[in-house]
């Protein structure tokens, strides 16, 4: 064979190789990342730590504060966002008109997706913490969650509805349907699944994020489990947040930190495998 | 007469029933809350603006713009901001760096060479990848990578802009290979059986025709990934630390514009002070500087999208 040929197939199979170590690296990654995690958080996470409170002392700390806090952010968070993001969704695939207006929302909504998660901290500071007087409770932290997310649940709704077949909305208009009818009745049934697993995405990272809340002003200090949406909070990040800058000086800390990382890792992956599972069992075909 | 009714007696005994009235209504409250994003981006600049220009009442333009001494609650304070524009830089450097060469040959891989199956292992790994919080890896750059690092380079600092910078990087892997990879999927089949046709390699046909003509959706790819870093937050706050020194070291500690917001409304600066007003002038500059890297992504991918 010609020693030019040999040379290049050579070259080939050598970066061939390459790539495919590049592709496992993420997997290496993801690996060491899991291990190292879980191993610091053996025999700190147990029962009287899913339950217990916060405490200065390592031994006696527990999240339940911060399960509790997180909860009730979802709980203000997600009607907030699916409501508004469904009806963006809506509006923009259904109703609006190719046009200045249309496109004018499409980039608006695109952009906010770019915007680093602290500026809207900033903008949750400013607008529901001082502006609208709600302190950094429960019921600021949630509203700023749910903008940050909206992106996310808009985009993911608009898709679910794309994918509805035409001919779905002409049978029902031919069948004597008004728009909304047929909307209520007929398109958005058949894009449910769709948006229920774009509304996952977007709880799930509104679960992880820290940086919002961090900037809301969410304390350090030890609380006591909140009890209203007016109370202030902490939520699961800042607590693995604030454990991690302390555990300079307590280094049992750093075991509490992987321990809440653990418990939040299991949520997210419990979430996930739900869109997952909903989006396969839903798949139909037209 | 028959029960039957004609589709136009329908369509008029379904106008006349009262849930028509909704149908005028529907198309108001959905556009309504369609502006809830745009009032949400008002809220943004309004927000942005209108405190920077209280601090810049107080602090003058050249000083915030073009002083590297940073000292916000000095004796004598100083807000020159380019110790927190070298932070973000270096730290995002560093991450693409890390990011691109593995994110992208990670996607010529899953693009061109991958089995179906292999690809079937991979695109969730990397989907898992994305989807840990930043929290985690912030964590996970600080207890394990960072004492990694001084193994290797023993005058590390605690807290220095190498690890932050390498963990970013591999958190934005994912979307580096994805987005680049969806770039070269575009690519039509005949393109590159004409090159293999012609007598090329994989590797020679992936290098001379793919990535050229997938170059646009490639760079957007790149950059949506440094504008993903310069917003990072967690992991630069952890391990990078607070140091407002202005240095290209990165064995030393490094404070981004993200890590200066955090830093300064966790110590809760009381408002209407100086300090309090300089988070929303570094917060007008983040935002200014993330707008412009996504509008341009924006521009390079529509020029990929028109070829085909």
């Amino acid at each position: 064979m010609n020693r030019r040929i040999r040379v290049r197939l050579w070259l080939n199979n050598l970066l061939k190789t390459a790539f495919m170590l590049s592709a496992l690296f993420a997997l290496g990654v993801l690996t060491v990342l899991l291990v190292q995690i879980v191993s610091q958080s053996v025999g700190w996470l147990d029962w009287p730590f899913l339950t217990g409170k916060l405490s200065i002392q390592p031994e006696r700390a527990g999240i339940l504060g911060a399960i509790v806090g997180t909860l009730g952010m979802m709980i203000v968070a997600a009607p907030v966002t699916l409501v508004l993001g469904v009806c963006t969704a809506i509006y923009l695939e259904e109703y609006a008109r190719d046009g200045k207006i249309k496109s004018f929302i499409q980039t608006n909504i695109a952009n906010l997706a770019g915007v680093p998660s602290v500026i809207f901290g900033l903008l949750g500071l400013t607008v529901f913490a001082r502006m609208f007087q709600l302190g950094a409770s429960i019921l600021a932290g949630g509203l700023t969650m749910s903008l940050l997310v909206l992106p996310i649940v808009v985009v993911s709704s608009q898709e679910a509805l794309r994918s509805v077949p035409q001919y779905l909305r002409e049978a029902s208009y031919g069948m004597g349907a008004t728009k909304w009818q047929t909307i209520r009745r007929v398109v958005l049934p058949a894009s449910v699944p769709g948006m229920l697993t774009g509304f996952i995405l977007a709880l799930s990272r509104a679960i992880g994020e820290t940086a919002p809340l961090v900037v809301l002003g969410i304390p350090v200090l030890l609380l006591p489990i909140p009890d209203s949406f007016m109370d202030t909070f902490t939520a699961l990040p800042v607590q693995i947040y604030y454990w991690t800058l302390d555990a300079v000086l307590t280094p049992e800390y750093a075991n509490l930190a992987a321990a809440a990382i653990v418990v939040l890792l299991v949520v997210l992956f419990a979430l996930n495998s739900a869109a997952i599972w909903i989006r396969n069992k839903f798949r139909k075909r037209y | 007469m028959d029960n039957r009714v004609g589709a136009r007696e329908l369509i008029r005994q379904n106008m006349a029933k009262k849930t028509g009235r909704l149908d005028k209504a529907m198309p108001v409250v959905l556009f309504l809350a369609a502006s809830v994003s745009v009032l949400t981006t008002i809220g943004i600049v309004l927000t942005l603006v209108f405190d920077a220009a209280m601090f810049f009442r107080r602090v003058p333009w050249h000083e915030f713009f073009g002083s590297t001494e940073l000292a916000p609650l000095g004796p004598e304070p100083k807000f020159g901001m380019l110790p927190l524009l070298n932070g973000t830089i270096m730290t995002s450097l560093i991450a693409m760096v890390v990011a691109v060469p593995i994110g992208l040959t990670a996607a010529i891989y899953l693009s061109e060479y991958a089995s179906d199956r292999t690809r079937a292992y991979v695109k969730p790994v990397m989907e898992v990848l994305a989807g840990i919080p930043t929290i985690v890896y912030g964590f996970f750059a600080y207890s394990y990578v960072t004492p990694l690092l001084s193994h290797l380079i023993p005058s590390l600092g605690a807290k220095n802009a190498l690890s932050p910078g390498i963990v970013m990087g591999i958190m934005i892997i994912p979307m580096v290979a994805s987005l680049s990879e969806d770039a070269m999927n575009a690519v039509p089949r005949s393109m590159r059986e004409g090159a293999l046709a012609l007598g090329s390699t994989k590797l020679e046909m992936t290098w001379k025709v793919v990535i050229p003509a997938a170059l646009s959706g490639i760079i957007a790819s790149f950059v949506l990934a440094v504008s993903r870093a310069i917003g990072e937050t967690m992991i630069v706050t952890i391990a990078g630390g607070s140091s407002k020194q202005f240095t290209f070291d990165v064995t030393q500690s490094m404070q981004t514009m993200t890590a200066y917001i955090v830093e300064f409304t966790s110590g809760d600066a009381g408002s209407g002070t100086v300090g309090y007003y300089s988070l929303y002038a570094v917060g007008l500059t983040l935002f200014v500087f993330t707008l412009l890297m996504n509008m341009l992504a924006q521009r390079i991918s529509k020029k990929f999208r028109e070829r085909y």
